[in-house]
């Protein structure tokens, strides 16, 4: 089975936030819940670079080690998901989460926490494939479909790569290779424990 | 508060607000994005409603649903002019989802913010819905047939007060190219030249530079063919921002090539942190930056010495002017050190092929002809044009603002470019088979005034119009000062937000000073709320191109037929309808639409765009507009896979579109039979012109001033005239025995168009394409193989020279560098000098210290309504903002995501606009920069309530052009938005 990966060329992201507004046009994510977003180092000076970020897919993911109510689960091709049926919006995978990806919608008059939401590698969640109940609480399922994470096929420069991790993996080594620089797969050590030697 | 996120923060921020705690980590530009949820405005009602009902109000429309047919459609993105693919998932007449167009060689599947948002456009929550009609102040609901007659009414009362003159029509970058042809016939039926669209505030000065420098105004290359370039200056542009999915192909040039890219600006853009040299320049520099590059070239013999002895007109005069830019004037003018610019000008001259990138940094200034036509020098001087890998990529501004300047939007152009002299009027009224008497009875007399002779009606539709960037002057100065009968009393605008034009308090009077304005738009856009009017304001609204058919131009010239993806959605009607029914009113509908045919639309019969683009294909001989039939075209999108991704070429062998350039680039010439593959490098000679070859374009006779100005010893491959030559003429082929080639058919054509002059009959009038056909088979260019000409003796600044902006910020400058004496520009007074004298005498720069320049966004798009109107876009950027050096704010008590205020010399004292500032080493010191797109607030006050209900974008915020000034270009009378004078206060 492949392991599927993000990697973002940090050398290639030019902030367009294409990757951003793909993932709410694909999954209909409402106003205020960001399953993905670009953040940009030294922004205004040299040395400006751009990295897109959502949930890596982390192996051995912390999240799903915290969560009381142990709604996580990692699918055949490394994908972790969650259930919204089990959440209870505790906020403890936020704290755990080194990508800053799980995100609440807020619910009710005090600010309480909703069931937490956040990229699933458009992979749907537990209910049936490609069915309006797994639309409505996660979004469409690509994966299903055979097709990759829609940041990653729209992505304006081809920064952001996603599929299997050896396969972006040697399109990144061969990008860096040909051009003579590249910043490394920016958040594989801590979300796979490993980097791209090129 | 409203901030934007950074590093890993907003789910934190979110969280760590709703725990009662604000985060203060640092901000980055790009935040601006709701820490807390808590939003301005018209998003409160969306943030008030819970998460889960807003959920199940979208999911209404979004998602692929199980078990029923899904129909794909493409068509192109509505927003800048990369020309991205759309591919639209259609359930049930419903646009569902987007997929990525993996066969388009233009993006490869990809878009940027914009285009992977474009769904939400027909989705439409914030589109206007009906036409609507300002009644005493109050928006009121009115029907189509309503609208149509009290608007057509109207017009025939301005028509019959003051003349066909009062009423400025503005058209589209937006429009399909059929649009924009049926919105400049209606002109022209009409009985005016006043009809302009987006480009006069883009690229005017660019199609005006670079047509008098080598034949067309037009990018000479792709942005594919930059993956070809081994230099790369980037000058006065921020494709990363304006034109994302560009760097797609300039990055990877980087990388193969390792290529240099060099990105000259005032500010150190998204692009710029992707380039090998960043030159920071003082704003309104750029021709001491392009000079004291070529000082170094020429000091060093690095120019392209067989290049200009072959090709170039006038090089010797510039070397002059070059000659007193030393490394020490340019700095002292524009803070560039002289060693830097002599690395860039090493590596553009000698590791060639090199391309210059320009945009509206270059073109958006008093001085934007004589910029462009310094940055032609230069590309001259080197070598760089007619290569791949070289040229002029001039990237464009909206999806069709090419196309909508092929078409002759413009106040001195009919279509295709043929300029609006008699002959030119005589060749279009032969297309269109209407008498030209008939165009003629229609324009205005106009009296003598003020000096000016009179002008009958012949020398009146020969007269370009009144522009853009001037509409409001013509409705509020004295009579006498507008050269024409009357002020301008009424304005239709198609597309077009109010908030692009500077002055904008000057253009608010404007539009309370006039009678009848009509806004035809999917939005009200900024027009709606600008002003105080209370009655004779309409507003219709108008359908996107992604609910009708037709095609667009992208900025290298592809010509892209987009399917209709939905039905127009509420109440909205296509422009083809619009157009058609305005003309019925006016009378003229059956004379104007004689040739094409008529479909069933959703309100009744509408014109075909099929049957339009062959009516253009019928007359567009004169920039090759002829072979691109809508059959070759739709040919074109259904086999895009088939096209290569460097040199756009379909491969010969393939049955269907074999040997073509993507788009049939024009020019494509002869008719489609042939079968011409278009032109993807514009004035190559190392190609045969049925190839796509061709030589530089000989507009300009044979000789000037006793010298030949044909090329000398260069031509296009297989040639069989082996150096330069005119226009390709009757008279011409005469004198070469070519007109023996032609067949019957085509010699009675030309005899019946020639009359009893069939000499002067030309490749670009003779109707039946004999000439072309003929000129293809002896491989030369039916406009002949000129010189380019480095010296445009026919503009006003022959030899570009530096003037400093009409709002200095060096006053020490202005006695040698005086902006141009005051003279008159298309219509209006131009009056450079009295008021770069007023500033100068009143020491604008010493109360007014900070230099203002303006830019694009990634999110948004031109003046902003539509994308500001998507909540998927406007949650990106939720907060109009000014950005300013932390020096500058230091010394004025400013803080990072403060408010501040911002007021320009122009300025009524005491008002102030009021904006967040954004603290940020990206400008320099004494530099701030504000993006365009914002409007909805003016002069610090929230305009949302003069919104009609339900259609006011989610993100308002005080427009650039409320603080920009004065200034005309004297080609085109484009405004400078670039450099003007500013002051900041903390708030």
């Amino acid at each position: 089975m492949a392991r599927m990966k993000f990697l973002c060329d940090a050398d290639r992201c030019i902030e367009c936030n294409a990757c951003v507004t793909a993932c709410k046009n694909e999954h209909e994510v409402p106003w205020g819940i960001n399953r993905r977003r670009v953040v940009t180092i030294n922004d205004g000076k040299p040395g400006e670079r751009s990295v897109s970020m959502a949930c890596m897919h982390c192996t051995d993911a912390p999240c799903a080690a915290v969560c009381p109510v142990d709604c996580f689960y990692t699918t055949a091709d490394a994908v972790v998901l969650h259930s919204k049926d089990l959440c209870i919006g505790c906020g403890y995978c936020f704290y755990a989460c080194p990508f800053g990806a799980p995100q609440y919608p807020r619910v009710g008059n005090f600010g309480s926490r909703g069931k937490m939401d956040k990229c699933t590698y458009c992979a749907g969640g537990p209910e049936a494939d490609m069915t309006p109940a797994e639309y409505a609480k996660y979004g469409s399922n690509r994966l299903a479909e055979g097709k990759l994470p829609i940041c990653a096929e729209m992505c304006s420069t081809k920064a952001l790569l996603a599929g299997d991790g050896e396969v972006i993996t040697q399109i990144y080594r061969e990008r860096v290779q040909r051009r003579g620089y590249g910043s490394g797969a920016w958040g594989w050590r801590t979300a796979y424990k490993e980097t791209i030697n090129v | 508060m409203l901030m934007k996120r950074k590093a890993g923060e907003a789910s934190r921020a979110r969280l760590s607000a709703t725990l009662g705690q604000v985060s203060s980590g640092p901000v980055t530009r790009r935040s601006f994005l709701a820490r807390a949820g808590v939003t301005a405005g018209g998003l409160a009602a969306l943030s008030s409603l819970s998460v889960g009902m807003v959920r199940k109000a979208e999911a209404a429309g979004g998602g692929v649903r199980p078990g029923i047919p899904v129909q794909l459609k493409k068509n192109i993105c509505t927003h800048c002019s990369v020309g991205c693919t759309v591919i639209a998932e259609v359930q049930n007449g419903v646009w569902v989802g987007q997929e990525p167009a993996w066969d388009s060689p233009i993006n490869r599947g990809t878009h940027c913010a914009k285009g992977a948002s474009v769904r939400e456009l027909v989705h439409g929550d914030r589109r206007l819905k009906t036409p609507m009609k300002l009644v005493n102040g109050e928006w009121q609901r009115i029907s189509w047939d309503v609208a149509i007659n009290e608007i057509g009414d109207k017009m025939m009362e301005i028509r019959g007060k003051s003349g066909a003159d009062s009423v400025f029509l503005l058209g589209s970058a937006k429009f399909s190219n059929e649009g924009a042809y049926l919105m400049r016939k209606f002109a022209a039926f009409w009985g005016t030249n006043s009809v302009d669209h987006q480009a006069r505030i883009c690229h005017s000065t660019t199609v005006a530079g670079v047509a008098n420098t080598w034949g067309y105004g037009a990018q000479t290359n792709s942005y594919n063919d930059i993956r070809n370039s081994k230099t790369m200056i980037i000058m006065g542009g921020n494709p990363a921002e304006a034109h994302p999915v560009s760097l797609q192909h300039v990055l990877t040039g980087k990388e193969i090539n390792r290529a240099n890219v060099i990105v000259i600006d005032p500010r150190f853009t998204r692009t710029a942190a992707h380039a090998n040299e960043y030159v920071r320049i003082r704003p309104g520099t750029d021709i001491p930056v392009i000079w004291g590059i070529m000082w170094h070239i020429f000091e060093n013999g690095w120019e392209d010495k067989q290049f200009i002895a072959q090709r170039v007109h006038g090089m010797d005069q510039i070397r002059a002017e070059v000659k007193k830019w030393n490394p020490q004037e340019v700095e002292r003018v524009a803070g560039v050190p002289g060693e830097q610019l002599k690395r860039v000008a090493q590596l553009f001259a000698t590791q060639k092929p090199s391309t210059l990138i320009w945009c509206m940094g270059a073109t958006q200034k008093t001085v934007g002809t004589a910029n462009v036509r310094a940055y032609c020098d230069l590309l001259l001087a080197t070598g760089n044009v007619g290569m791949d890998g070289t040229g002029a990529n001039i990237f464009r501004g909206h999806c069709n603002v090419q196309g909508a300047s092929d078409m002759g939007l413009d106040v001195g152009n009919l279509p295709l470019y043929y300029g609006i002299a008699e002959a030119a009027w005589r060749h279009w009224a032969r297309v269109w088979d209407v008498p030209f008497d008939y165009f003629q009875s229609r324009f205005d007399e106009v009296p003598a005034k003020a000096g000016r002779n009179a002008r009958t009606r012949l020398q009146n539709m020969q007269t370009p119009g009144i522009t853009t960037t001037r509409w409001f002057d013509a409705v509020t100065l004295p009579a006498d000062q507008v050269d024409q009968r009357d002020n301008v009393k009424g304005m239709v605008v198609f597309g077009h937000g109010g908030n692009t034009v500077t002055r904008m308090p000057e253009s608010v009077k404007g539009l309370e000073a006039l009678e009848l304005l009509v806004v035809a738009d999917p939005h009200p856009t900024t027009y709606a709320h600008l002003s105080n009017r209370r009655n004779g304001t309409y507003l219709l609204p108008i359908a996107t191109q992604f609910e009708g058919d037709g095609s667009r131009t992208n900025s290298n010239r592809s010509i892209q037929w987009g399917e209709k993806v939905v039905e127009p959605i509420f109440e909205s009607a296509s422009d083809y309808w619009v157009i058609y029914r305005m003309a019925q009113k006016l009378g003229f509908a059956n004379e104007m639409f004689k040739n094409i045919s008529l479909v069933q639309g959703k309100y009744g019969p509408e014109p075909q765009a099929e049957s339009v683009l062959r009516e253009i294909n019928r007359g567009g001989w004169g920039a090759g507009y002829t072979g691109q039939s809508p059959e070759r075209l739709k040919a074109h999108m259904a086999n895009q896979g088939k096209f290569d991704l460097v040199t756009l070429r379909a491969p010969a062998s393939d049955p269907v579109v074999g040997g073509d350039y993507y788009g049939l680039p024009w020019p494509c010439w002869g008719t489609p039979e042939i079968r011409h593959p278009g032109t993807h490098v514009l004035y190559d000679t190392t190609r045969h012109v049925k190839d796509g070859g061709g030589t530089f374009r000989a507009r300009f006779g044979v000789e000037y001033q006793g010298a030949n100005i044909l090329a000398e010893g260069s031509y296009s491959k297989g040639s069989v005239l082996t150096d330069g030559y005119p226009e390709m003429t009757m008279a011409v082929f005469q004198r070469l025995g070519w007109d023996a080639d032609l067949t019957a058919a085509e010699r009675a054509s030309i005899e019946r168009v020639g009359g009893a002059n069939v000499a002067a009959v030309s490749w670009m009038t003779d109707l039946s394409g004999g000439i072309q056909r003929v000129c293809l088979e002896k491989g030369v260019s039916p406009f002949g193989n000129a010189k380019a000409r480095a010296v445009a003796w026919n503009l006003p600044d022959p030899v570009p020279v530096h003037r400093e902006p009409i709002y200095s910020i060096r006053p020490d400058l202005v006695a040698q560098y005086p902006a141009r004496a005051d003279e008159r520009t298309l219509r209006m007074p131009n009056l450079h000098t009295t008021v770069q004298k007023a500033a100068v005498d009143r020491r604008i720069a010493d109360s007014f210290p900070i230099i203002l320049t303006s830019g694009r966004l990634v999110e948004y798009e031109g003046g902003g309504e539509e994308t500001r109107s998507n909540p998927w876009l406007a949650e990106l950027q939720q907060d109009m903002f000014v950005e300013i050096h932390p020096a500058d704010a230091a010394q004025r008590g400013i803080r990072d995501g403060g408010w501040v205020h911002v007021w320009g010399p122009e300025m009524v004292a005491n008002t102030r606009t009021r904006m967040k500032a954004l603290v940020t080493e990206r400008v320099g010191r004494g530099v701030a920069f504000m993006p365009f797109h914002f409007g909805g607030w003016y002069l610090g006050e929230d305009q949302r309530a003069k919104y009609p209900r339900g259609t006011d974008p989610y993100v308002l915020g005080e427009s650039v052009n409320t603080l920009t000034t004065y200034g005309y270009d004297p080609v085109t009378a484009m405004q400078e938005t670039k450099v003007t004078l500013c002051q900041i206060s903390a708030a």
